[in-house]
């Protein structure tokens, strides 16, 4: 994995640069900044991908309680929110020129805002709980309890006005990503996007195992030390 | 079952001799509809439109000070390990602390709404069939997940900050909810807020059923 993904990250996150700002013809109405689009979709797919990855490490650390799930679970929730944080970042910037407003309470940016605060409350609960086994059971509870709330979130928030665009799953008179240099470069990014969030949370979940190890090792020798003395 | 019931029992008297919580509840819940109408500062034309948000936030932020209080009591000569102990299965502890919160959460209830429809001037009486209907929907659902992580956070070490930065954001599908199926009851009925009544209905049943499977692996030891 570590061998494999920096080089396949390096040619597609360059791949999906060129299409980006190169290839992808202009859009009609919104002009330049519509470009950021690429971007920020793919963002909230990997984003979403990772919440889920959380709540599937959660039950298997409840399950079985193997540590590699739990860090698992802790990996995927950071990039889970970092990935969250560049949909909230990149999203206003587009908004701005378009809507005129950075932000508004749309359905869609309600459940992106309210999915944020969950995972940051889950890596809060990580960073101020305490150290010990109980934690981690913890925040699998969290990790669990929050991806069953998302399915109630989304009907929830279509209780509120929204203005957002759909342009994947509406696609009428002329909307949408008409231009198929368009597709290639959503997918594209989609995919750079992703192997970019694999590659750091194979990362991520490596540090985590060798902090472990560094823990289990100061422990052993202070525990030799005090034989010693 | 009868482990739940006695659990209940425990609760509902522990607080009846003290009335600790439901001292601060009562206050904090007066204070924090004053609060937030007086911030809004509406003309009597606006004010009903404000209740179903005052009387909901204000209901959420007592009941999160309310539920933790009971936790935190809780934690003071290890009450919990007891529990723990006694041959009881945790479903049934979380059953009957779930159902002290929704007693506790109840007289929060009934402080917060009719101060908030008094303030602001709307007239709960003649919908009040509909409204205890959704309160009690909004209670339950609130109930089910503050006792989940009322018990989860009380056993950190960031406990005081931990359960409303985890819960708040868990909750907003349930205030979005409730605070719509409110408006509509004021507006004229339950019928035209089919969509939010279903919200909350699956909020109470999915975190209430999560909440039975999931509480055994906060309290274990």
């Amino acid at each position: 994995m570590r061998r494999v993904l920096p080089p396949l990250v390096c040619v597609s996150m360059l791949a999906a640069l060129w299409l980006v700002f190169m290839a992808v013809p202009t859009e009609r109405e919104m002009g330049i900044v519509q470009r950021i689009f690429y971007f920020h979709v793919a963002s909230a797919w990997v984003a979403f991908l990772g919440f889920f990855l959380v709540a599937g490490a959660s039950v298997v650390y409840l399950w079985n309680g193997t540590r590699a799930a739990d860090r698992l679970a802790e990996a995927a929730a950071e990039v889970g929110v970092l990935f969250c944080t560049l949909v909230l970042i990149t999203g206003p910037i587009w908004a701005r020129p378009v809507w005129g407003v950075w932000w508004t309470w749309d359905p869609r940016l309600t459940m992106t805002v309210i999915l944020w605060a969950i995972y940051a409350s889950y890596l809060m609960l990580r960073a101020f709980g305490g150290e010990d086994e109980a934690v981690r059971r913890y925040a699998a509870v969290l990790g669990i309890v929050g991806v069953l709330d998302i399915p109630l979130i989304r009907v929830s928030v279509r209780l509120l006005r929204g203005i957002h665009p759909s342009v994947i799953t509406r696609n009428e008179g002329g909307s949408g990503l008409v231009d198929p240099w368009m597709r290639a470069g959503l997918g594209v990014s989609s995919l750079a996007l992703l192997l970019l969030a694999a590659w750091l949370i194979a990362l991520r979940t490596r540090t985590a195992r060798l902090a472990e190890e560094v823990v289990a090792l100061r422990r052993e020798a202070l525990a030799r030390g005090g034989e010693a003395a | 079952m009868r482990g739940a019931l006695a659990i209940l029992a425990k609760d509902l008297r522990i607080e009846w001799r003290t009335r600790e919580s439901l001292a601060s509840v009562f206050v904090l819940g007066v204070l924090l509809v004053i609060v937030l109408a007086v911030a809004h500062d509406p003309t009597s034309e606006a004010a009903p439109a404000l209740v179903p948000a005052v009387m909901w936030v204000s209901f959420v932020f007592t009941g999160i000070v309310g539920i933790q209080r009971g936790f935190l009591l809780e934690r003071e000569n290890d009450c919990l390990a007891g529990l723990l102990s006694a041959p009881l299965d945790p479903a049934d502890i979380y059953a009957g602390k779930l159902a002290a919160n929704v007693v506790l959460l109840a007289v929060t209830q009934a402080v917060v709404v009719p101060l908030a429809g008094i303030f602001l001037h709307a007239d709960l009486w003649p919908v009040l069939p509909g409204l205890l209907v959704v309160l009690l929907l909004g209670n339950v659902g609130f109930a089910a997940l503050a006792t989940l992580f009322g018990a989860l956070a009380a056993r950190t070490r960031a406990r005081e900050t931990l359960m409303p930065v985890l819960l708040l954001p868990l909750l907003v599908p349930l205030l979005i909810g409730a605070v719509q199926a409110t408006q509509a009851v004021l507006a004229g009925g339950l019928g035209a807020a089919r969509e939010a009544v279903a919200v909350l209905i699956a909020f109470d049943v999915i975190f209430a059923v999560a909440g039975w499977l999931l509480f055994a692996y906060v309290v274990r030891d």
